[in-house]
């Protein structure tokens, strides 16, 4: 077990006096995030930092064989205490801990560790997680919270989705950031008034969101389409993934990042495979499934808010556990598990036919996951492009970028092609 | 209008310019020793030299290297993969695949049927880049190789993943005097795997094939081991090295430039220079002489004393041979520090004719040999001693600094660095295979970029603006340096930069330091890179504290095994070959296989003068005949022979027949399906130890090429199952290990739970057998024989489920029996060991590391070494669950956890832990630490040891005698 006794639980009294600094990683999303703490009486900051000093943290605290996703959290969180910005007596450090057998569990005791041997001991560390690892006096998670911060997640990923699709062919350029930007604030002062997190509300936001979008003038000439999918962390934090979505702008592609409501029920619905596959109690399932049905709830509110338009519907959580069945079974879940795959095909069948897997170096469930399915994938449609790219401090930006552009040149012949 | 397409490789430029009906009118091929403007501006001058005519010139260029050029001068770029393609489509239509080795990059491409391209990641070494490195480490130009590799006998395996791995296969095998005909061949093969393992993944070459770029092209060799491992005759046009640039120039994106005015525009482009950069090493011409003044490089000559006694050390390192000797007084006399050129034999017959020659009345009383040729050197030339090299280097580093309690060396290979306490090594870092960007690699570097060792690295120490490269292997320096180039860093920054990722890989990587202090206060320094002046700068200032490196630095190695000589001097005169004896030395090299066991040890047999033997590259004492009547205590053994007790079984009544590839966690696993599917009447088999022929057999179907050796080494195992005559391969996808109750959780890794995913996916030839991959949770006893009913039904129809019930029943008993005499041999070893008081070394791993394949007979070298070998799963039922940093859940990991507890908690020094861990394992990279960490808080020494493909089994020696010398020392 992992040592409970030693470890710095956040109180009470912290919530009062403490800062709490959390690390980047969905922009949008987690901009909102950090409002929803706040109106819970938290005062959080979001960490952006990002650059050399940063990984030269992580370098020297982390393992280097550790997978990078490590090293940057660590390395941000780190550097934000040695700046001086904060009071180190009255700051704590917040980070999500998922469970399961991947690595990626373990990155809150590598914080703890690092924070040691920085003389830093005493900082407290929360794990945010819904898996009931660990628990701290001065910090729970609601269930209003809860579900504000799953209505951050629906509006985030419809704000992502809409601007991926709209971005790349606006004629006003910065058009459709600016109404990003917009929501960003307008939701969060919702928030703050309690509102815009009752269904009704939601739905009507959700198709305001939409309205505004369609409004900006656009012109949908023929573009290169990239799926980006991965490791969650390598593939949404554009300190990990050297601004690879940026890149792909500038190459001029149309760039689709699938949500991160799937990856959440896909978290929530591997508990119940697990009961289906090995046995278990049914009253937990039941228990479990109550909490998956709520979640999708939520998802049909954003495809619901899509109908009628031209704008590419994401799949639901559904219709990928459906498409991926011949390829991966669905006990395959540390990680992004068979849900990587998956959000491969989808890609696909929504004319995202050029992939790029983004994964750390040595990513253990995307031996499996990614690069491993990438031949099944291919039998089943041949015109898949793919191309794996491996993140670490190490790799240079030039290499990647030289990969990505042999697999936008296919991509380019083919839709000269069409 | 000419149509020009430049090609700007990693080392060449090339061009082809083109005329409207796309015929070639010039073409050229240059190494441009990253001087690429000004190389290209010279080529365009050229051009306008040939083409008088032509003011305009129509241009696209290519190349790994052209990116960030042609986007910044506005010039097309196309990516030179697909610049091959267009080239190959147009030129041989006929093609099925194409093979493409550039100075750093692998490519593949499938032309007929789907169309593919792959190139190699960011991890696989560059190929040409790689050959060169070889070359210079075998000391040849690189045409020499291929004409040596033409005369070759035989081919020795060399870990294909990537240059800096082959490099330390290679050495050993210099060393033990393999000859260069054969390494030679062996490289190229090494490069021919790499390209297969690492491009093809699962799709099979074949048809016509086409060899293209710089390597294929010049090396006949290269080519022919292509042709016999694909089983082809392709084909090496003409015009091989021009085809990006040929595709180049057909590309439709072309832009118009005048030929004088883009002349020019190139010669005058200069980067930003807006790369990543370090503080200067050096701020000032007084502080670089305040530097030298402390760190004199001179030291005195002296000469015999009255007794004339003379004590001599010689260190057969890597690259180099250093040998000293000293006189009573403990003062150097004579030294030499030479390039070993991959045979240090003739270099010591000389160095001892010199001495002989110099010192006529010479009483030379003590000879020691220490370093990777320790032992071929002793048995030569008749030393006294031998010393392992980290007790070498310590003996000396206390001479220059009695209070030292850091030292760290940094070779031309290796990195080695220690930590001294109570006048004892305690603990002992060396540079794992992946990390190694020593001395050799620097010196690689300056020779690609035209220089002289001494010259380049000159060049750094008053370098403005250091470029950051970061700590990193070879390949990717590679690649970092190419990036910095293209933002413009001169010579003199990359040379200091270089010197500096040294110092923080040795840093950062190797001792994985968390500041100065950690590594203690009197640091002493040594092995032929500190003696670069900006290395040595570079370190200083990256700790924040000053060093002493000795005057002799590079000689330290040398020095010590003398001085060590000296110590155990009680009287009697060395047996060193007199100066007649050297007179009538000879000595012969022949390599032959071992057939002693499943390990064929590649050996070296070195016959000199008289008929006197010695053999190098063997894993275990059985070749060289010794008579050892008491059997070891191997616990590895113990369970390889209890694995092997469940025999292959006929099924019966017309059941199917199961076969199960023996690997990962089957190697556990085993007796549970065993005794399962026998007791339902079941046949079942297993494929047994893995060779590295399974290996191969099964390379071109592996999908992740870093992923670990155990789980590639699957692939092989299945096609031996396939061509066998079961009725289905059962091989599980398992989330949950069982439970043993000694962590939070009892997780698989991801790769052990879910490989079957990827042979199945992967594995073509699972189509013509039934391949059973469901996913079962034995984890759950009573749920178990439900489940796996189910998964039984459907894939052979009706069974009873009460027979299923039982035979569940007799599985779990039948497992928890193997696991309990496991437990109960390794007390008893253990119990016999501390009578006997015989050292102990618990070999922890993982279950499958007893795969011989995987081990490389690591564990009869501990017990050939006098050891008693016992397993972490032998003792971690002795252990409570405990309190662990890092959140413990996974089985095979919580026994670590607790086999280092119970050794931390024992107080008995003579046990001791060894872990081996397998390359690429992502796991272990926060298993190590743990187990480090449990092991350090009672002061124990942690010992790891990294598997690979290959391993080189002499740095595990050098850790496993330090680690005996260590604990021999209380």
């Amino acid at each position: 077990m992992a040592n409970e006794k030693n470890r710095i639980e956040f109180t009470k009294e912290m919530k009062k006096t403490y800062k709490i600094l959390f690390p980047n990683m969905l922009d949008i999303h987690f901009h909102i995030l950090q409002k929803v703490f706040k109106s819970y009486g938290y005062d959080v900051e979001l960490l952006t930092e990002s650059g050399q000093a940063v990984i030269d943290e992580g370098l020297r605290l982390v393992h280097n064989d550790t997978c990078y996703p490590a090293l940057c959290t660590i390395g941000q969180m780190v550097h934000a205490l040695k700046s001086g910005k904060y009071d180190i007596n009255k700051t704590a450090l917040m980070m999500s801990q998922t469970g399961g057998g991947c690595r990626a569990s373990n990155y809150i005791h590598l914080l703890r560790k690092a924070l040691k041997n920085s003389g830093m001991g005493n900082v407290p560390v929360i794990s945010v997680n819904l898996s009931g690892l660990e628990k701290n006096s001065g910090f729970k998670i609601t269930l209003p919270m809860l579900r504000r911060a799953i209505a951050t997640l629906t509006y985030g990923d419809l704000l992502m989705l809409l601007d991926n699709q709209t971005k790349p062919y606006e004629i006003n350029k910065g058009e459709s950031r600016r109404t990003v930007e917009k929501w960003i604030s307008k939701i969060s002062d919702l928030f703050e008034k309690k509102r815009g997190i009752s269904a009704k509300e939601m739905k009507t936001y959700l198709k305001a969101i939409v309205e505004d979008f369609k409004k900006i003038p656009v012109n949908r000439v023929p573009k290169v389409k990239v799926g980006v999918v991965g490791e969650i962390y390598v593939k949404y934090s554009a300190f990990a993934n050297n601004d690879l979505e940026k890149f792909l702008y500038e190459q001029d592609c149309e760039v689709m990042v699938p949500g991160i409501m799937q990856f959440m029920l896909f978290k929530v619905d591997n508990r119940l495979e697990d009961i289906k596959l090995y046995g278990g109690s049914k009253a937990k399932y039941n228990v479990i499934k109550i909490l998956f049905d709520y979640l999708t709830v939520f998802e049909t509110y954003l495809v619901e808010a899509l109908e009628g338009t031209d704008f590419v519907k994401p799949g639901t959580y559904r219709h990928l556990k459906k498409i991926v069945k011949p390829v991966i079974g669905y006990g395959c879940k540390m990680g992004e598990g068979w849900l990587l795959t998956s959000e491969v095909m989808e890609l696909i069948e929504n004319g995202y036919e050029n992939i790029v897997c983004a994964q750390p170096f040595g990513c253990l469930p995307n031996h499996i996951v990614g690069k491993g399915m990438v031949r099944k994938i291919r039998t089943m449609h041949p015109d898949a492009n793919i191309v794996a790219i491996d993140y670490d401090p190490g790799a240079t930006k030039v290499n990647q970028e030289n990969r990505i552009k042999l697999m936008l040149s296919v991509g380019k012949e083919k839709l000269m092609g069409k | 209008m000419i149509r020009l397409g430049l090609d700007v490789g990693s080392t060449t430029l090339k061009c082809t310019a083109l005329n409207e009906k796309s015929e070639v009118l010039f073409s050229k091929y240059e190494r441009h020793y990253s001087r690429i403007t000004e190389k290209a501006s010279e080529m365009l001058r050229e051009l306008a030299g040939v083409f008088k005519d032509e003011k305009e010139i129509s241009l696209c260029v290519s190349g790994s290297a052209g990116m960030g050029f042609a986007e910044k001068m506005g010039i097309p770029f196309m990516q030179e993969v697909y610049a091959t393609r267009l080239a190959v489509k147009k030129l041989l239509p006929e093609t099925d695949t194409v093979i493409e080795l550039g100075g750093e990059d692998a490519k593949i491409l499938f032309i007929s049927g789907a169309q593919e391209v792959r190139m190699n990641g960011s991890c696989a070494g560059g190929t040409g880049a790689f050959i060169d490195q070889m070359a210079t480490l075998l000391n040849l130009e690189p045409d020499n190789m291929n004409e040596l590799s033409k005369a070759h006998t035989k081919i020795y395996s060399i870990a294909s993943r990537c240059g800096v791995f082959a490099k330390s296969d290679i050495q050993p095998l210099l060393n033990q005097g393999a000859k260069k005909e054969d390494l030679c061949a062996s490289i190229f093969m090494a490069v021919v795997n790499q390209t297969i393992a690492g491009l093809a993944q699962g799709r099979e070459i074949e048809g016509k094939v086409v060899y293209l770029g710089g390597p294929l092209t010049f090396f006949s060799e290269l080519r022919r081991s292509f042709d016999e491992a694909l089983g082809v005759t392709g084909l090496c046009p003409d015009n091989s090295l021009y085809f990006v640039a040929y595709g180049a120039a057909l590309s439709d994106e072309h832009k118009v430039f005048n030929l004088t005015e883009l002349t020019e525009k190139i010669r005058n482009y200069s980067a930003e220079g807006n790369y990543k950069s370090c503080e200067p090493l050096f701020k000032s011409e007084e502080e670089y002489e305040e530097f030298k003044a402390r760190h004199s490089l001179v030291y005195p000559i002296a000469g015999l004393t009255a007794s004339k006694k003379a004590y001599i050390g010689i260190d057969s390192g890597s690259t180099t041979l250093k040998a000293v000797a000293i006189n009573e007084n403990e003062e150097i006399i004579y030294s030499e520090y030479m390039s070993n050129s991959g045979n240090p034999v003739p270099l010591v017959k000389a160095f001892l004719q010199r001495i002989y020659e110099k010192f006529p009345d010479i009483n030379i009383v003590s000879a020691a040999s220490t370093g990777y040729g320790e032992e071929i050197i002793k048995n030569a030339f008749h030393l006294d001693l031998g010393v392992v090299e980290t007790i070498a280097h310590f003996t000396a580093a206390e001479k220059y600094d009695p209070e030292v309690d850091f030292i760290i060396d940094i070779g031309g290979q290796d990195i080695k660095c220690f930590k001294i306490r109570n006048k004892a090594i305690d603990n002992i870092f060396l540079n794992e295979a992946c990390s190694s960007g020593c001395g050799s690699f620097l010196q690689t570097f300056a020779g690609a970029l035209g220089y002289d060792i001494e010259e380049f690295s000159k060049k750094g120490i008053f370098a403005e603006r250091p470029v950051d490269l970061g700590s990193r292997c070879t390949v990717f320096m590679n690649s970092s340096v190419k990036q910095a180039q293209k933002d413009g860093a001169g010579i003199e920054n990359i040379s200091a930069g270089l010197s500096i990722s040294v110092v923080k890989n040795a840093l950062y990587k190797v001792i994985r330091a968390q500041n100065a202090d950690a590594l203690g206060k009197n640091i002493v320094v040594q092995g032929g890179t500190f003696l670069n002046d900006a290395v040595l700068r570079a370190f200083e200032k990256e700790i924040g504290r000053t060093v002493t490196r000795p005057a002799i630095s590079g000689l330290m190695g040398a020095f010590g095994a003398a001085l060590y000589g000296k110590k155990r001097y009680k009287g009697e005169k060395s047996s060193v070959l007199t100066a007649k004896e050297l007179e009538s030395f000879t000595h012969e090299v022949k390599a032959i296989t071992c057939h002693g066991c499943q390990n064929h040890c590649r050996l070296t047999v070195n016959t000199f003068d008289n008929g006197r033997k010695f053999i190098g590259g063997n894993r275990c004492e059985k070749p060289l005949n010794i008579k050892n009547t008491e059997k070891k205590l191997n616990l590895f053994e113990f369970k390889k022979e209890l694995l092997a007790s469940y025999k292959d079984t006929e099924s019966k009544n017309n059941k199917p027949t199961i076969g199960i590839p023996m690997g990962l966690n089957m190697y556990e696993l085993y007796p549970f399906w065993h005794t399962f599917f026998t007791s339902l009447g079941f046949g079942i088999k297993n494929t047994g130890d893995s060779t590295r022929k399974i290996y191969l057999k099964g390379q071109h179907t592996i999908p992740s090429d870093t992923v670990c050796y155990p789980a590639k080494i699957l692939h092989g195992h299945i096609e031996k199952l396939i061509e066998s005559d079961v009725d289905a391969i059962f091989y599980p996808c398992m989330s949950y290990n069982i439970d043993e109750g000694l962590g939070d959780n009892h997780y698989n890794c991801p790769v052990v739970a879910y490989y079957p995913e990827v042979i199945g996916a992967n594995v073509t030839g699972l189509e013509s057998k039934k391949f059973i991959k469901d996913y079962v949770g034995i984890h759950r006893r009573h749920d178990f024989p439900k489940k796996i009913h189910e998964i039984l039904c459907r894939n052979f129809g009706k069974i009873k489920l009460i027979d299923v019930k039982n035979a569940a029943f007799k599985a779990y008993s039948e497992y928890e029996n193997y696991m309990k005499k496991i437990r109960l041999e390794g007390k008893k070893y253990l119990k016999c060991a501390n009578e006997k008081n015989l050292p102990v070394i618990v070999l922890s791993g993982r279950p499958y590391h007893l795969d011989p394949e995987i081990n490389h007979g690591i564990d009869k070298l501990i017990c050939d070494a006098g050891a008693v070998l016992i397993t972490e799963d032998s003792i971690s039922d002795m252990v409570e669950k405990f309190p662990t940093t890092v959140l413990n859940q996974w089985t095979y990991h919580s026994r670590l956890y607790a086999a280092a507890k119970y050794i931390a908690e024992s107080g008995n020094k003579r046990i001791n832990l060894v872990q081996l861990v397998s390359f690429g394992c992502g796991v272990d990279a926060i298993t190590t630490d743990e187990v480090r960490g449990i092991l350090e808080s009672k002061q124990r020494i942690y010992t790891q040891i990294k598997i690979d493909e290959i391993t080189n089994l002499g740095a595990v020696k050098i850790r496993l005698r330090s680690l005996f010398a260590a604990t021999e020392n209380d």
